[in-house]
């Protein structure tokens, strides 16, 4: 166990209860270590991504676009233009001579091609070497097109993922405050952070409805050009999961005096406090909206209840591992693993800060494994020394589980169901019901010699 | 006919270099594919890949950050193989590049010799390194520059003759691999494939995390290539300096380059290689599905007669279907490839002389984009090629049938035979049924008997 973590690793890891938590984070991943992170340009990519009738252009070579070609789920109401790869697919002259004409002529054709309402353009690592001018271009084809292009300062080896979420917030930020904003409601918000993964906005947006309040813009699920324009007129700002857009939020606070609210969708309690805080806020100006709140929550709760109830039966004090990419959104999945009676022995994530980890140490459960920044051998080492039955993860991590006889819930960008909100919830909860309670685990090789060796 | 000057590229028609070598160097047994460059590269590429095999793939990195890009990466390149093995303990480790490495040009064979003296008292895995700038090539450049690197760093002396046969089969799938294995066994020819991914990227459910899966091509078998009585590597649009060509210049073992044996004629050429190297007969087993497969292309030849396909994908894969399909009467009316400057047309019209009605429109170097503006006026009754087509067959509302990777939006795309007498029937079969299936949806009645 112990030669699965490198010496320079140890410090990553956690278990609660066991001494002061003294969590290094926020590292280069180790060069070797088979790191579960992606890049820079990841971050700003998966930020940016469901702005659907933006242009993404990806200035490098081919492969930074080609993987990021429609893996999200992120739905849209209207345009798709977000479902597309759009690249410079840079060649060998472009990288000796540099880029900036071809991008400027990709710019050019795809923008007649597609009337996108503003482009976005990512530098990847190579595009910082060969040190193109981005702002140059984008700033002269904003004015030669008239509509905003943006770049998006995310080449990939300048940090993690978190530098790219804030590449993107500041890419954003141009958008901001240049939309007229004199109907918006009192009651209103801005929907930042929420993907809009398998239609989830859509669930959220009809509670804000039923409460009465405004949405203004969705950052960036089911986003458009226009909203984000307009989005500094919303009375408050809620920030959801882990913050992929705060930096946003912040600026528009400073900006604008627009205050925010960190909240989440995911899991009972957290929906129903995150409305609840949003009821609060608004309760001066409309001092029914704390009824209609919870008139809506007791409603849903009254559907959703029962149905857990009887999944609870079978996952009573079943354990879950899971690895997240921010950790905020594993706040919420702790709790909502308690409301289905099953008990979280280990959190991983790959971009915690260090208060992250101490919030996840007081709310988890003596014994639980805490890490940051985990690769394939530490997670099949931790799934094992617990013996879990769940696992919580993304696409990279599924197999690593399913090799293991572990069942396993898809919780990242890519899945296609819709985990937030109450209705979400019951999602979640039928998603590890099936996967937990299926007959194939007794074949699983690990599993059956546990049987054997039981009986 | 073949593409205009790019100026962008919409929903690519290829991947990048490193994704085809980090497969290949899966395909050796003890091996981890190591991308020298940022963690990125590395992580967006197992996750493609993961979505096609659903095995786990580790790819190992050295990560480089913002001094490293400025300064060189040789200490991360270095520091990373050395946590590689202490880790993996790994028999061979495959280093590829990535365009950030390669445009700060950090010269990866000295960092490696360097390496080796610093290292020489550990016990040292094998390190065979590529090179593979994307912006110069696709992701089969990266699949056979990475094949051609661990026979020439590997196969460095005249083993003793043995005569075994090489095979280079391509990137074909997992049991694509089996099939072939098992086609030399029954010749009762011993073989060398190389890479073997047949277990290594479909293997078993397991009692544990195996850090490397076992299966793969082994090295000692690599290294006793040039004892081989012949080389076998297919492909008609292959660079001009591959593995067999090696082989054949360092150790005069004699390579014969023939298209992937998709459909009947090019399986023919095939056995026929096989029948020469081997000195027997076919085996009767393989007459006979030689024959079911000849007896399957008449009892359905009226389903698929005149039917019109856009195929697309990896530039060998492409000429292979265009030869099956010529045969079973389909016409081919576009081929599609990312790649550039392979000879794709040639290659196309070499295998579907004689055969085929028309000659296609050959588009190289193209993208979805291309593919589906010049496809949409066409107007096709099927789509061939990898899942990303998908999209496309959606919006004309015809099948698609999936071949080839990557299949992202399907069950058991590394298990889909294509090679030999038996993947060409199980490619007839679905093609007919799809064109079966898509009659029967479109009918008002919906024939129950077709
Ligand atoms: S930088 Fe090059 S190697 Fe890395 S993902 Fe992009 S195209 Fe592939
Ligand atoms: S090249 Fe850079 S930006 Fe592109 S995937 Fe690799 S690390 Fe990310």
């Amino acid at each position: 166990m112990t030669d699965t973590i490198l010496d320079e690793r140890k410090d990553q890891i956690h278990r609660t209860g066991e001494g002061a938590l003294d969590m290094a984070c926020n590292r280069e991943s180790l060069a070797g270590a088979v790191s579960q992170r992606a890049c820079v340009f990841c971050g700003s990519r998966v930020v940016l991504y469901p702005i659907a009738d933006a242009l993404h252009l990806v200035h490098g070579p081919i492969g930074c676009a080609v993987y990021t070609w429609d893996i999200r789920g992120a739905l849209s109401s209207g345009p798709e233009l977000h479902r597309s790869s759009f690249s410079t697919d840079l060649q060998e002259m472009d990288v000796i001579f540099g880029g900036e004409k071809k991008l400027e002529a990709a710019l050019d054709e795809l923008i007649d091609r597609h009337s996108p309402k503003a482009a976005f353009v990512y530098s990847t690592c190579i595009v910082g070497i060969i040190g193109d001018d981005l702002e140059a271009v984008c700033r002269k084809m904003t004015e030669k097109k008239g509509i905003p292009v943006l770049p998006v300062q995310s080449e990939g080896f300048k940090g993690s993922k978190r530098e790219g979420y804030l590449a993107a917030c500041k890419a954003m930020f141009k958008l901001v405050g240049t939309e007229d904003t004199s109907d918006i409601s009192p009651l209103s918000v801005n929907i930042l952070g929420d993907f809009n993964l398998a239609g989830e906005i859509w669930i959220i947006r009809e509670y804000f409805r039923k409460m009465g309040v405004e949405v203004v813009a969705n950052i960036t699920g089911d986003g458009r050009v226009k909203d984000i324009g307009r989005s500094h007129g919303a009375a408050l700002n809620l920030v959801q999961c882990s913050g992929a857009t705060l930096d946003l939020a912040k600026m528009i606070e400073e900006e604008y005096g627009k205050p925010y609210m960190r909240v989440s969708y995911l899991g009972i309690e957290d929906m129903a406090d995150s409305l609840y805080q949003v009821a609060d806020f608004f309760k001066d100006v409309d001092p029914d909206i704390v009824k209609r709140t919870e008139e809506l929550v007791r409603d849903e709760l009254s559907k959703l209840m029962p149905e857990l109830a009887v999944m609870r039966k079978d996952l009573e004090g079943k354990k879950v591992a899971m690895y997240v990419g921010g950790s905020f959104k594993a706040f919420s999945l702790l709790k909502a693993f308690r409301h289905l009676g099953m008990k979280v022995v280990m959190v991983g994530s790959q971009t915690g800060t260090p208060e992250d980890y101490a919030e996840l140490e007081r709310i988890s459960d003596p014994g639980t494994i805490l890490v940051d920044d985990a690769n394939p051998l530490e997670l099949s080492a931790f799934i094992k020394e617990k013996d879990v039955d769940i696992f919580v993860g993304g696409v990279k991590e599924r197999p690593i589980a399913f090799k293991l006889g572990v069942g396993f819930c898809d919780h990242n960008h890519e899945r296609k169901e819709a985990l937030e909100g109450f209705v979400g919830m019951l999602n979640f909860a039928r998603e590890i019901h099936s996967s937990a309670m299926s007959p194939v685990w007794q074949f699983a090789p690990r599993r059956a010699k546990r049987r054997k060796e039981k009986s | 006919m073949s593409s205009k000057n790019y100026t962008s590229t919409t929903n690519a028609c290829k991947l990048c270099t490193p994704l085809g070598a980090s497969l290949a160097f899966r395909g050796v047994e003890g091996a981890i594919p190591f991308l020298h460059g940022s963690q990125g590269c590395a992580t967006y590429m197992r996750r493609y890949i993961i979505s096609h095999y659903r095995e786990p793939v580790d790819i190992a990195s050295s990560a480089l950050g913002e001094k490293h890009a400025i300064y060189g990466g040789a200490a991360n390149l270095k520091k990373g193989i050395l946590n590689v093995m202490k880790k993996y303990e790994p028999e061979l480790v495959g280093v590829a590049t990535t365009c950030l490495t390669e445009t700060i040009g950090d010269n990866v064979p000295m960092y490696l010799k360097e390496f080796h003296d610093e290292f020489g008292d550990l016990e040292l895995p094998e390190i065979v390194e590529v090179s593979t700038p994307s912006y110069n090539g696709t992701h089969t450049d990266g699949w056979h520059g990475a094949v051609r690197s661990l026979v020439e760093q590997l196969c460095t002396e005249k083993a003793e003759y043995d005569g075994s046969v090489n095979i280079l089969p391509n990137m074909v799938s997992c049991e694509d691999v089996r099939h072939l294995r098992d086609i030399c066994d029954r010749f009762g020819l011993k073989s060398t494939i190389l890479p073997d991914i047949s277990d290594t990227l479909d293997g078993p459910a397991l009692e544990d995390y195996v850090k490397i899966p076992s299966g793969g091509t082994p090295i000692e078998s690599i290294k006793k290539m040039s004892g081989a009585a012949a080389t076998i590597e297919f492909g008609r649009c292959l660079p001009g300096a591959t593995g067999g060509t090696s082989l054949q210049k360092a150790f005069n073992v004699p390579n014969h380059r023939i298209g992937l044996p998709i459909g009947l004629r090019e399986t023919d050429n095939f056995f026929d290689k096989l029948e020469a190297i081997s000195g027997i007969d076919t085996p009767v087993s393989y007459e006979r599905e030689r024959g079911r497969l000849i007896d399957a292309y008449v009892d359905g030849h009226k389903y698929v007669f005149g039917k019109r396909a856009v195929v697309y994908g990896e530039e060998d894969l492409v000429t292979g279907l265009c030869s099956f399909l010529a045969e079973i009467g389909v016409d081919v009316i576009l081929a599609g490839t990312g790649a550039k400057n392979r000879g794709l047309g040639k290659a196309i019209k070499d295998v579907t002389k004689g055969v085929a009605r028309n000659e296609p429109e050959i588009h190289e170097g193209v993208d979805f984009h291309d593919i589906a503006e010049r496809a949409g006026e066409l107007q096709p009754d099927l789509l061939i090629g990898h899942s990303k087509g998908y999209k496309y067959a959606k919006a004309w509302n015809i099948p698609l049938i999936r071949i080839g990777f990557p299949v992202h939006d399907r069950f058991g795309g590394q298990r889909i035979l294509h090679l030999g007498y038996k993947g060409a029937l199980s490619l007839f079969d679905q093609i007919v049924n799809a064109v079966l299936e898509k009659k029967q949806a479109d009918s008002q009645i919906g024939y129950g008997y077709m």
